[in-house]
This record gives structure tokens, sequence and C-alpha cells, in this order.
């Protein structure tokens, strides 16, 4: 696995204090992101299940609620339809909430406020929802079906809503920070695999990274491998082994899914001719067909192969590690399908 | 409660329901023309709800109407060619033909949120809105409604209890008008009144008769008055009944005739014109004054309504996404000083306090210490039990007296929380 260490500045729009550079955790680069949007801006507050007092299951709040108060940090009911709809009401007086699921897998139980009250009102009636949705997903920490799950295809299918999945702690802060500021409804997803796992460098002072942009984190010219969130690392590290072949493969990295970033994708598939999409979402309905169609429909000539998927398997998220290391893609799957598609 | 309003009160409430009612009456013709676009729905007989809860708002007071709060629309300001170009999907529309029906709102003016089609989810958003209300320091009240069949949703029972632990200045309307599109009240719920389910949330409700419309805004002034100096949530349940089918394609050949019968003797605006008249708030003159000046001004309005074009094609592909500052400038409007909820004044200490436990009635009849102390003591003690065996003090203020005084820290030991 990759350090995780970022090249991921491009882009990004960084003010003249940000220069001290510190080594933070991936969560406590989402922790800074929401402590340093509540002190700029009164007008953001935090609900969720146990934000407050316990500071949230993986205490990605803890501290808020000493510093911000009851009227900021408000703990919940269990209730995920009540914290949406009760964000969005927020967001029409020019609040801007954002609610953490306790485990992303829950999202799913407020789908309904999301998918027909959020995300369609600006289109319907020119009501603007600034709101973020956020929490811990992904697997590979051995959290069973109803704790490891990669939802954003849903929201990825529903207009209206934007769907950012960092990898890096300079990403997750800035994409954190970009979509608090933002006028329409975020789905923030943290994988919890890289919480601890993975550091990176993120500046001292304010800045945000642009939603909507991918960015290069290797450049290579033989394959380009399209991927986010934690398959961010395990395509490096298969890319890794891949130039020790002399195939030097490209890696890109997502970043938002929702709207995606054509350009740089087909900027580094007009060059390498070759394109393997690497995520840990099941196969069917995976953002890689999305892909697929995209290239079909925009630069067809220039594919000399045909286009890869390295993915989980189409079942739910098994619990015991055999399981869950087989149904999930690992840096020996990618370094294959890769190999594969080199020979065209 | 009906000496408690002035004339123009009882005028004004007259006056809306016509309006109300002429306004439905228009679009009955309008869709007979095949000039309404998808469906029609009436509110025919329940024009006192509409009209009395809304009239007990204030201009800063937030709503989010159900597609037969059309009178509340009329009564908060919206015009009536507004409503007839939502019908007919015109580009001049608040939605400009994107949405049809009730289903736009308003928020800088007249503080309206849109509903949608799926029942129950504008209640945990208004309790927002009441959230942020507060929050903001505005005093505002947020209002909505709900019907016998939308109660049944989950939604209505998470966002009445996230409004009803959060004290939130809401008022929900629980418009019970016997049917839910064809399923009886009684396949619904079984109760009798469901205004009893309030209990459950520990928030106070009001049963009122929806055909009288100065009963049913008495009763809401109150609500809104309690609501808005913090005494939370309060739900009220008007009963009514639905005359007309779920829309227009609907016969309703499943109501009994001797329950129609009944419902349609009880017309909220007869009834309340034959009390003004008998009262002299209202002679033939005046109240043919009003129908003229109804009948007037919705001519001008469908006309304007029918004159508005269709959107053009390529609106359908325009306004997903706010696209920033020059779309929409959000701003909340802050009625309160923003140092106190920021640090160092907002800053707390993260502790639960437990004051002290409350009671129950257990099985066996004996009472058990079980809730936290700032909970009622929940079945079978009457107010007047409770005072005769603690000497005159509600049981729950006592156990939180005699409970000592001290404060849990939850965080520290508590392991990570496997909820389901």
């Amino acid at each position: 696995m990759a350090d995780g260490k970022t090249n991921g500045t491009n882009g990004a729009k960084t003010s003249e204090a940000a220069t001290a550079e510190a080594q933070v955790t991936f969560l406590e680069a989402i922790k800074q992101a929401m402590f340093e949007e509540m002190e700029r801006d009164p007008s953001v507050v935090l609900l969720g299940e146990d934000v407050g007092v316990y500071g949230g299951a993986f205490k990605t709040s803890e501290g808020l609620l000493e510093r911000f108060g009851w009227e900021r940090v408000i703990d919940t009911p269990i209730s995920e339809s009540a914290i949406i709809g009760a964000a969005c009401g927020m967001s029409y007086l020019g609040l801007r909430p954002i609610c953490e699921m306790q485990f992303i897998d829950f999202i799913v139980c407020a789908f309904n406020q999301i998918t027909n009250f959020v995300a369609k009102g600006h289109y319907l009636w020119n009501a603007p929802a600034p709101m973020v949705i956020r929490g811990p997903s992904g697997g590979g920490v051995h959290g069973g079906p109803f704790h490891s799950a990669n939802p954003e295809m849903y929201f990825v299918h529903t207009p209206g809503l934007k769907v950012i999945y960092p990898s890096t702690p300079y990403d997750a802060k800035g994409l954190l920070k970009a979509a608090v500021r933002d006028n329409n409804p975020v789905l923030f997803f943290e994988h919890k695999f890289l919480y601890r796992r993975i550091k990176g460098e993120i500046p001292a002072g304010d800045y945000t990274v642009p939603i909507g942009k991918a960015v290069v984190r290797r450049e290579g010219k033989h394959l380009t491998i399209l991927s986010y969130a934690a398959m961010m690392h395990t395509s490096l590290e298969a890319a890794e082994a891949l130039a020790k072949e002399g195939i030097e493969a490209e890696v890109i990295d997502l970043r938002t899914l929702l709207p995606l970033d054509e350009e740089t994708i087909l900027n580094s598939v007009r060059k390498t001719n070759k394109c393997l999409v690497v995520h840990e979402d099941t196969k069917t309905g995976g953002i890689a067909g999305e892909i697929a169609a995209l290239l079909c429909e925009k630069a067809f000539s220039d594919l000399d192969g045909p286009l890869l998927r390295v993915t989980s398997l189409d079942t739910p998220v098994p619990y015991a590690p055999t399981l869950e290391e087989y149904f999930l893609p690992n840096a020996k799957k990618v370094f294959a399908a890769a190999k594969e598609l080199a020979r065209y | 409660m009906k000496k408690d309003l002035t004339r123009q009160q009882h005028l004004d409430l007259y006056y809306y329901m016509r309006l109300n009612r002429a306004v439905e009456d228009t679009m009955v013709k309008l869709f007979r023309q095949n000039k309404i676009v998808g469906g029609l729905y009436s509110s025919l007989g329940q024009e006192a709800i509409s009209v009395g809860t809304s009239y007990a708002l204030q201009k800063k007071d937030w709503l989010a109407p159900m597609i037969r709060n059309i009178g509340a629309l009329l009564v908060k300001g919206v015009k009536p060619r507004d409503i007839f170009m939502q019908h007919m999907a015109k580009y001049d529309s608040p939605t400009k033909g994107k949405d049809g029906t009730s289903h736009f709102g308003d928020l800088d003016d007249l503080h309206i949120v849109s509903p949608i089609s799926m029942l129950g989810d504008l209640i945990p958003v208004m309790a927002g809105v009441a959230i942020a209300g507060r929050y903001l320091g505005q005093k505002i009240v947020a209002m909505t409604w709900i019907g016998d069949g939308g109660s049944s949703t989950g939604v209505f029972h998470e966002g009445l209890n996230f409004a009803a632990v959060q004290k939130a200045p809401f008022v929900l309307i629980l418009e019970n008008n016997l049917w839910a599109y064809s399923t009886p009240v009684r396949k619904q719920v079984p109760l009798e009144n469901l205004a009893d389910r309030a209990k459950a949330y520990g928030i106070d409700s009001y049963i009122v008769d929806g055909n009288d419309v100065a009963a049913v805004y008495s009763t809401t002034k109150e609500a809104v008055e309690r609501a808005r100096a913090g005494e939370g949530p309060i739900l009220i349940e008007a009963k009514t009944f639905r005359r007309l089918g779920h829309a227009q394609h609907d016969p309703a050949e499943y109501v009994p005739k001797e329950m129609r019968a009944y419902w349609e003797a009880r017309d909220p605006i007869a009834l309340h014109e034959k009390f003004l008249l008998s009262e002299k708030l209202l002679d033939a003159k005046s109240k043919k004054d009003i129908e003229d000046k109804i009948n007037t001004l919705l001519a001008t309005e469908r006309d304007f309504a029918e004159n508005s074009p269709m959107p053009p094609a390529e609106l359908a592909e325009t306004g997903v996404y706010c696209t920033g500052e020059e779309c929409h400038k959000i701003r909340a409007k802050w009625e309160r000083p923003i140092s106190e909820v920021t640090p160092p004044k907002s800053s707390v200490q993260a502790v639960w306090t437990v004051p002290g436990f409350g009671s129950g009635k257990s099985s066996g009849g004996v009472n058990a210490p079980i809730h936290f102390g700032d909970t009622q003591p929940s079945t079978g003690i009457s107010a007047s039990e409770a005072k005769s065996s603690n000497g005159g003090k509600p049981a729950a203020k006592v156990a939180a007296k005699t409970a000592a005084k001290k404060t849990v820290k939850t965080a520290a030991s508590a392991s990570r929380k496997a909820r389901r």
C-alpha cells in the first residue's frame, strides 16, 4: 500500500498562508475541515447520531460540541430521514448543515428524502439546498454486509446531487470545505479503511479543492487506470509493480463521481489508448460502466483494446475475512488485468 | 370561541373560504376544457381547515401545503393566477412548468416550502425550518399539514419525534378527512382520535371540528402562539370529510351514501355564512359584494393564466444545479447576536447531565424508576394521584429533586455503538 502522499495540489486553491505542511491522518483532515468551516461561518451546523457528546462513532466530530455548543452540534434520534429532512429545511433558511450518517450504509434509510426532496428542489422550484451528507463507507475492515457499503452509484444516478469520494487527507479536507461552501447538496463518502491508515501533508491555512476535477496521481503512457477512494492506493501499488515489468500506467484519481471530469479522463485515454477502471463498488451499475459508455461515445477510435474492470463481486459484502478478501479488488487483481490490457 | 374573533376576522375567513372554493371551481372548468395538464385534486368541504389554520400565522412564519391546501396558499398571499398556471403547466407559473399542482414554493418572500408527492416528507423538513428559525433568532413558527393516510408513513414518526425532542416551534395539522384514496381511516389507524398519537411524542394536541372555520382558527392561533413561546410542537387533528374522490378521475363510489349526506349538510362555508348572517356580520349586499370581488378577480387571473405560453422545450435541460452566487445568494437572516453561537460564548462542557429519574407504572402495578427525570411519568398516574401521593407535587419533579444531583459522563466508558 502506498503511503498516500499526495501530489494532488493541481487545480486547488491554496491561500498565501497555506505554506507550513503537517502530516495528518485522513480522519484528522475531515475533522479539521468541519472545525474550520464551523469556525469560519456560523451558518454551518452539524447533525447526526452521536456526533455531540460522543464525538461521532469514529470520532470525526470530537471536540466540536465543546467549542460550538448544542445548537450547532445536534445529537439526533436514530432517524436518517429526519436528519436529512431537517437539514434540508435548515438549508432553506440559509444554513449550511452537515449531516453525518453514522455508517454510510444507513444513507439508504433516507433515500427518498435525498433523491426526491433534496435533489429535485433547485430544478423544480428554484430552491437550493446547500447541505453536505457525509459518513464512513467502504469495506476491508470486516464490518460485514451492513457496515461496509459503497452506495455511491445510487446517488450518481440522481441529477441534482454532487458525489465526492476522496483518497487523500489533502483532498478530503479541501473537498469537504468546498462541499460545505457549495450551494448544492453534496454527498461526501469517507472510506473508513483510510481513516487512520493514510497520512498526508496538509498546508496550515485555508484551502479548497474544486469539486468535479480528477487528478493524475501517476503519469504513464501504456495504459490509464481510473480509480478513487481506497482503490486509488491499490491502483498505485499495482502501478509500481507494473513499472518493474516496463509497463507505465497512468493513474487517475476521479475524486468526484458526479459531475465526472470527462476532460481529464478523455485526455489520458487519448494518450494511452487503453483504459482500466478499478473500484470497490460492485461491478454491475458501477461507475466503470458509465466510463465505458463515455469512451465509446467520445473516444472510440482512440481505443486499442477493451475497457476492463476490476471491481468487487456482484454480491453483498461478506463478513468473514477470507470471504471479504475474495470479494474485494486488490493490487494483484489490478496487476493481472493491466497486464492483460497491455497486450493489446 | 366565535365571539373572540373580530368582525373583520370573521369576514376574512369567509372571503378566503369563498375564494378557495371559487379558485377550485374555476379549475374544474379548466379541467373539463382539457386545459389542466395532469390530475386535479379537490379540497371541497375542507376549506375551513386550509383557511382557518394558515390565517393564524404571521407573515414571517413558514408553511408547506399539501395537495388540498390551496386555501392556505391564498391566505399566505399566493395569487390565484399562479395556482391556475401551475395546474396548466404554463411558463409563467412559479415552477415554469417543471412541476404542477400545489408543488411550488417561495423561500424569499412568502416563506412557502414546496411539497412533494411522497407523504410525510414535509414533516422533518418543516421541523428543520422551525429549528433553523429558532437558531437564527427569528421567532417563527413552521406549519404543515398531513392527512389521515399520510400519518401512516414512517417519516411522519421520524419527523414528529425529532421535532418533539428538539422542542421545535412547529405546528402539524392532521387533516382527517376519513379517506386515503379509497381506504377508510379505520384501515389506516386503529384509533378513534388520531390526535392521541401526540401523546407518544410527548407533545400536546387538540381536536377540532374541521368544518367550523372559527374554531379551527382559534385553536390554531393558540397552538401557534404556544409553539412560538417555546412549548414545542403541537398536533391538531381537524376532523372533516373529503367530499370528492382522490382526484377528478375518481367518482369515489366506495364512500357510503349516508356518510356523504351527513357531511354535505355540514358544508363549512354554508355553516359560517349562516353564522355571519344570524350575527348580522354579513348581509345580502355585502355577500354580493364579496362574490363580485371574487368573480372579477378570478376572471382577470384566469385570463392571465390562459394567455401564458407553454415553456420552451429546452427549459427541460436547465436548472438542475445552483451555479453559485450569480444563481443564488444564500445568506442566513440573523436576528440574534452571532456571538451567542460562536466561541467562546457557544462553548459548553460535552457531557450529559442527568437531573434525576422518572417513574412509570410497571406491569405489576407498582412504580419503577425507568427514565431520565425530565420526562413525564408514562402511564396510569393521573395528575391528582401523583399530587396526593407526593404532597401536591408532580411525580417527575419530586423524583428529580430527591435523586442525587450529579453529572454523568457518558463518553469515556462507552464502547463503539453497535446499534442494529
